[in-house]
């Protein structure tokens, strides 16, 4: 599935919600926020929000640093 | 009076009325690293009547790449970063008024901290900190500005008691094992653009321009080229502990704070963090064995070597052991400079 994560068009295999994905991006457990075609996600969504070819989807996480 | 100010005092959205409102505001920055010295400046210069800046650590030639106000002297006699902050920022503005502590700000310190500030400055390095200032700032009902950046990345919120969502709503929880500046770098221009997020925000709430807030998150990659500002109002959650109907301000119970011990006769600090979560070892070694130093690992435990003095064991149950001091500040900035 081709999927376009913050500007990159991305292949990805094996991801079929928005929880797949953050955790194939490795940023579970990072607080991270979610719009999914420009609709902003709450937590509980991005377990059952189901990606399709072509979406769009903005990821912002959180980092600690300062 | 000089024209100092002249060219702010131009700028018609402050003017003669904004500038006469800085001069009369108290900003409280917590933490004196690379994202507190480059705030402390630019407030100090614009004018803003007190600064409050905190921090428990001191300078070291590893901070001089970013952290402004600093010089290789103040890194030469390990300077307390809040001391070399202040003594600086007298320099660059003696119509103003500074105040530098030493100290490691925890709960009951913030609170009295906040007596009398206008605003408060997110400069910290960990989430146990904001937590607790997201907690204080919604009790007090006084904004503050999260501000954090590794890499090329950062990103920034202003939070408003009453208004916007807070970062209690925003993170639902404590991220654990996150990047940090010591593990994964930092590069000054990301400092500098978080920096310019947060004191353009701060600027227009202490001059009476609320209406010009941005109001959305701000995030960035200046290596990959990527910005971007979301609207995260529809996240504000009614029922959130710290900013909802019926807040119980979980973070500044002591039960769900980070706690430390200094074990006694073996020269050990134990950090205890409030989340229960499980401590992924695996993703922590791989981080840790790139920065060199020994690494061993077995099912429940994980050993570091960060250097010739210091020894830490990460426990499965995210329990630290930091082995070669007894000295809690010195182990919380080892603590935070690996896990973030």
């Amino acid at each position: 599935m081709k999927l376009v994560v913050n500007g990159n068009t991305m292949e990805v295999a094996g991801v079929q919600t928005v929880g797949d994905l953050i955790k194939e991006l490795k940023l579970a457990g990072k607080g991270a926020i979610v719009e999914l075609n420009e609709e902003i996600l709450s937590k509980s969504e991005h377990a059952e929000a189901v990606l399709a070819n072509g979406d769009k989807v903005e990821i912002v996480h959180f980092v600690g640093g300062g | 009076m000089n024209d100092r100010y002249s060219r702010q005092i131009l700028f018609d959205s402050i003017g003669e009325e904004g500038q006469e409102l800085l001069a009369n505001k108290h900003v409280l920055i917590i933490g004196a690293g690379a994202l507190g010295t480059g705030n402390a400046e630019i407030l100090a210069r614009a004018g803003v009547g007190k600064i409050t800046i905190v921090d428990r650590d001191y300078v070291e030639w590893s901070n001089l790449q970013r952290q402004q106000l600093f010089s290789e002297e103040d890194a030469k006699y390990r300077m307390p970063k809040a001391v070399a902050a202040r003594e600086r920022l007298e320099q660059l503005n003696s119509d103003i008024e500074v105040e530098g502590l030493v100290m490691d700000a925890g709960a009951e310190e913030l609170r009295q901290l906040t007596e009398f500030v206008h605003l408060i400055i997110d400069a910290t390095d960990n989430f146990d900190t904001r937590l607790l200032m997201n907690d204080i700032s919604q009790e007090t009902k006084i904004p503050w500005i999260y501000g954090a950046c590794v890499g090329s990345y950062g990103l920034s919120y202003s939070i408003i008691p009453g208004e916007t969502p807070c970062l209690s709503c925003l993170l639902e929880k404590v991220p654990m094992g996150g990047a940090t500046c010591d593990t994964a770098g930092i590069i000054a221009p990301a400092v500098q653009m978080v920096v310019a997020h947060q004191t353009a925000e701060a600027l227009k709430l202490l001059t009476g321009n609320k209406d010009a807030l941005r109001n959305k998150l701000v995030s960035f990659d200046l290596w990959n080229n990527h910005y971007m500002a979301m609207d995260v109002r529809k996240l504000k959650k009614q029922d959130c502990p710290s900013c909802g109907n019926h807040p119980s301000y979980p973070y500044l119970n002591p039960e769900n704070q980070t706690k430390t011990a200094v074990l006694c006769g073996r020269d050990t600090v134990q950090i205890r963090p409030s989340e229960h979560g499980e401590r992924d070892l695996e993703e922590l070694s791989g981080v840790l064995s790139r920065l060199g130093g020994r690494v061993e690992q077995n099912p429940y435990l994980l050993s570091y070597r960060a250097n010739e003095q210091h020894r830490l064991v990460f426990f499965k149950d995210g329990r630290v052991l930091i082995h070669g001091t007894k000295d809690i500040a010195e182990a919380k900035n080892l603590y935070y400079s690996l896990i973030g």
